[in-house]
């Protein structure tokens, strides 16, 4: 199993999920850069957090044309996994590989804290190592994390189990006052119709080892590895 | 030569929250006059080239489709206009 993490000029997660790969799972990891072409390699594909080319115009507008943003859909196309974290996220609706969008928070400030997800569904690679129901701690940072979708879509993810993750308190309800930017749905976490690509806002890769105070994000990357 | 302008709002229905933040402001200045308030992002594209308007105007709907708006929340309207070089 060999993962890639995508370097795009702006991102500042890639060197935390690097990190997580390398040094916490000990995995062959290399990074991506974004003029990349070639990713014949690749069986797991990290779009990493961070500010790509600035967020001028919206968060991932730019990113989903740089050269390498074609070769990933095709890519997901063969059926790799893709996983996009944060900016990542944003880059991947953008990108039309999953619907809806990642509009500016509806408070318009800048989150930075953790959170509790409550895991929707285990049928998909991604989250198949946790419960049905399970509680997860994981940290956001965000301005653009308001997920839209319109009716329509929103129907389809919920009735294709595509809705991995929502924002939920502690006990695991599903609460207004536990959305931390206004998405509906109090949405997450989302994969595409394939279930090979997960967009999730919230940071697994800043959750994956107890002494930075949760290791609840490990399973998303572990569930890639041996047959556990 | 033409220049497109170009102005991208929300769709209806979408949440404005830097409108609904300045329309909060205005009323606390004491300007209640306004139902509803919309932002939106303006650019203005000057074509190199002499063409026609026809040709202008599909490449300018071409880069707002493409980049300059997101067609899931967003819409857009532009004009033509033709500068001196």
């Amino acid at each position: 199993m060999k993962f890639g993490v995508v370097v795009f000029p702006g991102s500042n997660c890639d060197h935390d999920a690097y990190h997580v790969l390398k040094k916490v799972l000990d995995v062959n990891v290399d990074y991506i850069w974004h003029k990349d072409r070639s990713l014949r390699m690749f069986d797991v594909i990290i779009l990493p957090g961070g500010f790509s080319y600035g967020d001028y115009l919206r968060a991932g507008a730019v990113a989903r044309f740089s050269p390498v943003m074609q070769e990933i859909v095709q890519f997901a196309e063969r059926g790799g996994f893709l996983i996009g974290i944060c900016n990542g996220f944003q880059i991947l609706v953008e990108a039309g590989l999953l619907p809806g969008a990642l509009i500016p928070n509806n408070h318009m400030r800048f989150r930075c804290q953790d959170v509790y997800l409550k895991v929707n569904t285990t049928s998909n690679r991604f989250s198949r190592l946790y419960r049905s129901g399970q509680v997860l701690k994981m940290p956001i940072a965000h301005y653009s994390g308001n997920y839209f979708a319109n009716e329509s879509t929103l129907k389809e993810l919920q009735d294709e189990d595509r809705i991995v993750f929502q924002y939920c308190n502690s006990v695991g309800e599903v609460t207004e006052e536990s959305n931390p930017n206004g998405s509906l749905m109090n949405i997450a976490g989302i994969v595409n119709r394939n279930k090979n690509v997960l967009g999730m806002m919230p940071h697994p890769e800043r959750a994956a080892e107890k002494v930075l105070g949760s290791d609840d994000g490990l399973q998303i990357f572990k569930s890639f590895l041996g047959k556990n | 030569m033409w220049k497109a302008k170009v102005v991208v709002t929300y769709k209806p229905g979408i949440l404005d929250p830097e409108a609904r933040t300045i329309h909060q402001a205005l009323v606390s200045l004491g300007y209640t006059d306004f139902n509803h308030i919309e932002t939106g992002k303006y650019f203005q594209l000057t074509f190199k080239e002499k063409m026609t308007r026809d040709q202008a105007e599909v490449i300018a709907r071409e880069v707002c489709d493409k980049l300059l708006s997101n067609p899931v929340i967003q819409k857009y309207t532009f004009e033509m206009a033709e500068v001196s070089e």
